[in-house]
């Protein structure tokens, strides 16, 4: 029997229209915009005049820095800290699976800025965490206020909040390697350690570069924790590329180049999406 | 076998008790905060127990942001948001599951590969729409914008596909209309897929920041996280008050979440519910 041909464009058409209306256009709007200024109070084309800024712009190319500081050593300590956890769980000695698995996802329902609003109090000077690293006779860390520590901040807090998702994620994926492979290595004489490297490292390949993406296109994008947990500092020393565009945009006014800056954030997921893809060599 | 078993399964259990401790404490640390006065946070040695100041935390809070509208702007706009884009995108993913017609792969791909693109691409031209509509500052404002999220139309469609042409073409052949088929036949079986897509939706909207910090600007329209912001932002900061509006907001979330395990984790891993 046949239908009528309108009928799936019917059922398409609001989620179309409100796609285009509200992301489509606005993702093309702003790729105009990125070479528009509107500095004068009027907007004018100036080229690639605001790409050739970025050059220049030492507050940019510190967010930048930032960002990549935080990619770099965030993402694959949250990583591996998500898969060895999940390792554990996923252990036959366990019995309380679900109590665990619950307690360890739970900082991921919390709202980032409540979060980020905790960490912060209790990472102050004379805060919580300063007061149990001087009762065990470490010395107080100026955790906020120093370039280096603020960035450990981040990546603390970060990591206290995405480990557990991540974890849910491996720990599916850990549950559909057969568990022959893991008792032909035991026979082989294999320690736990590196069936851990040599069996779930591998099987899980496809999940760990899931995360990876996942956590790749969250991290470019990050604002809310700067934004709350340091305000970005100090002196910019956790000012991120997100909240970079959003000071240019809503605290200076410069849509223009806000754009160019969401732009550069769109340029580098492409590429390191892309890379990802290549260096693990999946292509589906 | 170096280590006997025992050994092996009270290391487990002690690492991974380590671990939940650190994942509970800082919510128990806000809720000490919220039930102490400002100063007792930063007391040395910590103050680990429950206080009494929770009422004149709470009764400050209100008098700063005024809890009752904030907590029914944000669960409005979460719930209306929630309910709008289900039926959205569960109608698009029903088109592009089991129907045939010109355009669909392309269009499909569209919406996938947008998936790619960070939204903070679209927020100044979004930020200059809803201004030049005069829609700033209105509920709609923080609405619309995400209704047709590729994401959710993804994750429908995927649970979808499953779903037998046959009972559609039989229900054809009695006479349903197309819209009879999608809600009396179709989506009763798409119970689980459906609560765990909303979750994922509700979450996205409760907890998002960005965007309504820059589309609210009044206080009484202010949503939970930026409300939380604006207090966390003044110069005189009292943190009994803002631990108060952090519990606050995370608790019914940990309730809803304790109650809805399952269809939670789902939802937020966007994985389809076994």
């Amino acid at each position: 029997m046949k239908t009528k041909k309108y009928v799936p464009y019917l059922f398409i058409a609001p989620a179309v229209i409100l796609f285009a209306v509200f992301m489509l256009y606005p993702i093309l709007y702003s790729f105009v915009l990125s070479f528009q200024t509107n500095q004068g109070g009027q907007f004018t084309f100036v080229g690639l005049d605001n790409y050739l800024r970025l050059f220049e712009d030492e507050i940019f190319i510190k967010a930048l820095k930032n960002t990549f500081i935080l990619l770099i050593i965030q993402v694959p300590i949250m990583l591996f800290l998500a898969l060895f956890i999940a390792t554990l769980l996923n252990s036959a000695l366990l019995k309380m699976r679900g109590f665990f698995r619950v307690t360890y996802f739970l900082p991921a329902v919390t709202s980032l800025v409540a979060y980020s609003i905790i960490f912060s109090i209790m990472l102050m000077n004379d805060g919580v965490i300063n007061h149990f690293l001087t009762a065990i006779g470490i010395d107080s860390i100026p955790w906020l206020s120093h370039p280096i520590w603020a960035k450990v901040s981040l990546i603390i807090a970060m990591t206290w909040r995405w480990v557990g998702y991540n974890m849910v994620i491996f720990l599916a994926g850990l549950q559909n390697i057969p568990e022959e492979i893991y008792e032909a290595a035991s026979i082989d004489g294999a320690s736990k350690i590196r069936q851990f490297f040599s069996i779930t490292i591998p099987q899980l390949k496809p999940v760990i570069l899931f995360t990876f993406v996942l956590s790749t296109i969250g991290t470019l994008q990050l604002f809310d924790e700067p934004y709350t947990l340091t305000k970005g500092g100090p002196s910019d020393e956790t000012l991120t590329i997100g909240m970079y565009l959003y000071q240019t945009g809503f605290r200076y006014f410069d849509f223009g180049y806000a754009s160019t800056i969401a732009y550069v954030i769109v340029i580098l997921i492409a590429i390191l999406t892309y890379f990802q893809f290549k260096v693990t060599g999946d292509r589906e | 076998m170096k280590k006997s078993k025992g050994m092996k399964k009270l290391g487990l259990y002690v690492v991974l008790t380590i671990g939940a401790l650190i994942s509970l404490f800082p919510f128990y640390w806000a809720a000490i905060g919220a039930t102490n006065e400002s100063g007792k946070m930063f007391a040395k040695p910590p103050v680990l127990i429950p206080g009494t100041q929770l009422i004149e935390n709470i009764t400050n809070l209100n008098e700063a942001i005024g809890i009752g509208r904030v907590m029914f702007n944000s669960l409005f706009i979460a719930i209306v948001y929630t309910v709008l884009s289900l039926l959205i995108c569960t109608m698009a993913a029903y088109a592009f599951a089991k129907f045939e017609f010109k355009g669909r792969d392309i269009i499909f791909g569209i919406f996938l590969l947008s998936m790619m693109v960070p939204y903070h691409a679209t927020i100044i031209p979004l930020f200059k729409m809803m201004a030049a509509w005069g829609w700033l500052n209105t509920y709609q404002a923080v609405i619309l914008p995400n209704l047709a999220y590729p994401f959710a139309i993804f994750l429908m469609r995927q649970n979808m596909l499953a779903f037998p042409n046959a009972l559609i073409e039989a229900a054809r052949i009695d006479g349903a209309g197309e819209l009879k088929i999608f809600f009396k036949i179709v989506l009763p079986s798409m119970r689980p897929a459906l609560a765990a897509t909303a979750i994922f939706l509700f979450m996205y909207q409760w907890n998002s920041f960005l965007w309504p910090l820059i589309a609210l600007s009044s206080k009484d329209m202010y949503t939970f996280p930026v409300a939380l912001s604006s207090l966390f932002g003044l110069s005189r900061i009292d943190y009994g008050q803002v631990m108060a509006g952090v519990t606050l907001a995370t608790v019914p979330i940990i309730v809803f979440f304790l109650v809805l395990q399952r269809q939670f984790i789902s939802g937020m891993l966007g994985s389809a519910v076994k």
